[in-house]
Order: C-alpha cells, then sequence, then structure tokens
C-alpha cells in the first residue's frame, strides 16, 4: 500500500501534469453540478419568492416541508430518480439512466429544495422590511417577487453556491443513477470512491484535492460577494 | 419657500391654497373602526377632510395616528365603518392616486435614481428626464448613482418623499417624516412638503412636533385612545384647543 507521503506526491504530480483523465472527470463533475445548480436556481428561487411573498392557507406545512426536504438523503434521491428513469418506470422511455442527464435530474432533486428554504427565507426576511412601502405603493406580485429576487441577488447567490457545493460534493444519487462509468458518467466523487477502493490512492487524493479546491474557492466566492455587497451597502 | 410659508398664517393658507385639489377630496371617514384582537385601536372615528390645507395628526404614542391614516390609505381593511374619496368607497384607483412616506425610511437595496425609477415603472414607462427633476428637486441629484443606503438619514428621507412625489399623489400620507432627524433636514423637509401642497397636493402628516405643527397645519386632527378628539383649524386649535384633554395635550401634560 502506498503511504500517504506519496500518494499526495502523486496526487500533485496528476494535477499538476494535467492529466487526461483527471481533467475529464473534473469537466463532467463541473458539468453535471453546475446545471443542477441552474436548474434547481430556476425552480427553487421561483418556489422560495412566491412561498415569501404570498400567504395561503397551509402556507406554514409548506415552510416545514421545504425545511425538512433540504436534508433529502443523496440515496434516497438517487433510489427515487432511479425508478423513474429506469425502463419499468415512468419516464423509462426517455433512456436516460447512466447518463449525465440522469445524474444532472438526481442533483437537482437534491439541492432544490436547498435553494427554495434557504431563498424563502432571505427573501422573506426582505419582503417584511419592503412589505409596507410595497402595499402603500400598490405593486403587483409579480412585480415585488421580481424587485425581491433583484434586490436580495448577492444573498441568493451564496444560496445558489451552497446549492453548488452540496451537489459537487454529492456521491450517493449520482452513483446510483449515473453508474460511474469511466469516460461517461465518472465524476470526482464517485471516482474518488472507487479509487480508494482500488487502492489508488493517488488519484482519489488528486480528485480530493481538486474538490477540497472547488469548495474553498466557491466559498471565497461567497465571501467575496458578500463582503462587495456590503461595502456598496447593497446587501 | 418655507420663508413664504412662515409669513402667512394657517388659516390664510388654507383659504389661499393656492392649487386646486386634484380631485380625490372631500374624504369622509365614518365609524371607522379597526379591532385587534377585541382591542378597539381605532375607535368609531367620524373625519370629514374637504379642505386641500395640510392636515396634521396629533396625539399621544398610542393613540391610534399612524393606523388612522393606514385605513384612510387603503393600506390595512377596517373591521367596520367606511372611508369614501370624492364620494366613492376607497378602491384601488384611489390609492394608486396617493402616496405614503414612513416615518423610517424603506428604500430598496438599489442606487438613488433606482429607486425613482422603480416607482416610476409602476406607473408606466421610466422617464429618465422626470426622475432628475425631481431629484433635483429634492437635492439629491448630485447623489443619483450612490447606493440609497449610503445616504444621511435626511436625504433617505428626501428620497422616499421623492419616490412618493413621483407618482404625482393627489393624497400625501406622511407618517412622522422628520423624527429624529436634525432642524437643517426637518427644514428641507417641510420645504418638499410644502412646493407639493402649493402644487395641489392634499397632505396629511402625522407630528409630534408643535412647532413644525404651527408652520406647516392648516387644520388639526387630535387623537386620543383610537378616537378624534377634535379637527380644529390650525390657529383655533393653538389658541384655544376645543377640549380639556386638546389644553392638557397642549399644554405638555401627560393624556392617558
Amino acid at each position: 500500500m502506498q503511504d500517504f507521503a506519496e500518494a499526495f506526491r502523486l496526487a500533485f504530480t496528476l494535477v499538476l501534469s494535467g492529466d487526461p483523465d483527471l481533467l475529464e472527470i473534473i469537466g463532467l463533475s463541473l458539468r453535471v453540478s453546475l446545471s443542477a445548480m441552474l436548474i434547481s436556481c430556476a425552480f427553487g428561487l421561483a418556489i422560495g419568492a412566491t412561498v415569501a411573498v404570498l400567504r395561503f392557507p397551509g402556507r406554514g406545512a409548506v415552510i416545514v416541508l421545504m425545511n425538512s426536504l433540504m436534508g433529502l438523503p443523496p440515496v434516497v434521491v438517487g433510489l427515487v430518480v432511479y425508478l423513474m428513469l429506469s425502463n419499468a418506470g415512468p419516464l423509462g422511455f426517455l433512456q436516460l439512466l447512466y447518463t449525465p442527464t440522469a445524474m444532472i435530474i438526481a442533483q437537482s432533486v437534491l439541492i432544490t429544495p436547498i435553494i427554495a428554504a434557504l431563498s424563502r427565507q432571505v427573501l422573506e426576511d426582505l419582503y417584511s422590511e419592503y412589505a409596507e412601502q410595497f402595499r402603500s405603493l400598490c405593486v403587483p406580485t409579480h412585480t415585488a417577487i421580481g424587485a425581491l429576487l433583484w434586490d436580495a441577488r448577492y444573498s441568493l447567490l451564496t444560496v445558489a453556491l451552497a446549492g453548488f457545493g452540496r451537489a459537487v460534493a454529492e456521491v450517493g444519487a449520482v452513483i446510483i443513477v449515473g453508474g460511474n462509468i469511466a469516460h461517461l458518467t465518472r465524476v470526482m466523487t464517485t471516482a474518488i470512491a472507487l479509487e480508494t477502493s482500488k487502492g489508488d490512492l493517488a488519484l482519489a487524493m488528486a480528485l480530493g484535492m481538486v474538490l477540497l479546491t472547488i469548495a474553498i474557492l466557491v466559498n471565497a466566492s461567497v465571501m467575496a460577494l458578500r463582503s462587495t455587497a456590503a461595502r456598496h451597502a447593497y446587501a | 419657500m418655507l420663508d413664504a410659508v412662515d409669513r402667512t398664517t394657517a388659516g390664510e393658507r388654507i383659504i389661499a391654497s393656492k392649487a386646486a385639489p386634484r380631485g380625490l377630496l372631500p374624504m369622509e371617514a365614518r365609524g371607522l373602526t379597526l379591532a385587534i384582537s377585541g382591542k378597539r385601536l381605532v375607535d368609531a372615528v367620524d373625519l370629514d377632510l374637504n379642505a386641500n390645507s395640510i392636515t396634521m395628526i396629533m396625539g399621544p404614542n398610542g393613540a391610534g395616528k399612524s393606523l388612522l391614516i393606514r385605513l384612510l390609505h387603503g393600506m390595512i381593511t377596517p373591521t367596520s365603518g367606511s372611508i369614501t374619496w370624492s364620494g366613492e368607497q376607497l378602491n384601488e384607483g384611489m390609492r394608486r392616486r396617493q402616496a405614503m412616506v414612513f416615518q423610517r425610511p424603506v428604500l430598496l437595496r438599489r442606487s438613488v435614481a433606482a429607486n425613482v425609477d422603480f416607482v416610476l415603472s409602476l406607473r408606466g414607462p421610466t422617464d429618465k428626464a422626470k426622475r432628475d427633476h425631481i431629484l433635483e428637486h429634492v437635492g439629491l441629484l448630485e447623489h443619483a448613482k450612490q447606493p440609497a443606503r449610503l445616504l444621511s438619514g435626511g436625504e433617505q428621507q428626501r428620497l422616499a418623499l421623492a419616490r412618493a412625489l413621483a407618482l404625482e399623489p393627489d393624497v400625501l400620507f406622511l407618517d412622522e417624516p422628520t423624527a429624529s432627524l436634525d432642524p437643517a433636514s426637518v427644514l428641507r423637509i417641510e420645504q418638499i412638503v410644502s412646493s407639493a401642497h402649493a402644487s395641489g397636493t392634499k397632505i396629511i402628516f402625522i407630528t409630534h412636533d408643535f412647532g413644525q405643527a404651527k408652520r406647516l397645519a392648516g387644520d388639526i386632527v387630535l387623537m386620543h385612545r383610537g378616537g378624534v378628539l377634535e379637527h380644529t383649524p390650525a390657529e383655533k386649535f393653538f389658541e384655544k384647543p376645543q377640549t380639556a384633554k386638546g389644553a392638557d395635550f397642549l399644554a405638555g401634560r401627560i393624556v392617558l
């Protein structure tokens, strides 16, 4: 078994040499998770904004449900999406199982509740500030939602990046619906799991380093955005 | 502007109200009541506003002043009673011809100009020339590109006023807009309000400041415990209030 230092050395070599397999895995990971994030933002922000602004019977229960779904177990999401996309499932005719699209769907299902619940809280806080002024101005609901989404954009970017972070680090769902097929559906997390089980710690370590770097970059971006917003008093 | 206002008496200002009212007056409130959890916060208020004067609403804290103007503006629905403007029940169309400025200005997280653009966009296409004219009128044109939330308290309140005036309202409600502002800022706000009134806007203004009421008011509505104690021309009110509680209020005695 390779020792830890050797694994690190090999990992650095792989990253610095721009190993094509490594780059392919990283590229697919980013494509899948960014796509999932964009799809989830489209649905999640719309749901979050609507629940933040509208008052309707059962709203409290909807909020409880949204908050609860933030903790969806990835393997359960993977299993449900698998059942939907398998040949026997209702969406089997689409033949999406074991494709990057299936992984995007699974990650979208996983992080949409996160984006919806977090954005609902952000937008509701802002709406409580604006509500009286909006009522006075007779602002239509769709205009109010648009204004809230725009004015909370820096905070919502943080929410989107939180969703991305969750998606890119997730392994349970994508391994079920993607199958971890080399050169087709292998992403960083599934590759790490596989390489670790095979004992190829260098590649696993290299992927782990890239994953950590992405996590750090995401967090740094969030901090930079928030401090920029605060500096300009928009946040 | 304010000097000119100061040289006239309140009564003269009512009579010589410079521009014709813009059409929502008279306002009639009958039996206006707002009860929350069984407590009558606004209690059977009858109120007529006919003249296009500056109406000052005064009274101790908790008297129901802010709730009354929110009811008159249609922001909250009364438990019972009726409100008519120009003989018709208050409706959405009328509400769009009114505007309100709050004690604590609620500014969008945008630039000064974008705050005005937002309200202009609610009534039609954004008109940059109109926006710049309004900002110039309130002395904020040079701050147009600044984030609104970086303005001083007085400037923020002037921006809130500019936003309200951008709607060219027939009626402007002001809920203690000068509370916690320095004297210079108060003066600027009073100048803008006087100017709006001069152009025909009905002003309904809540204040605790007797000096401000004397400077601006045409008539005074004195509230106490959710009801209207008296509605009197300002000069008369400050000379001789119609009620004992009014006299106590003016004398600075605690009115409970």
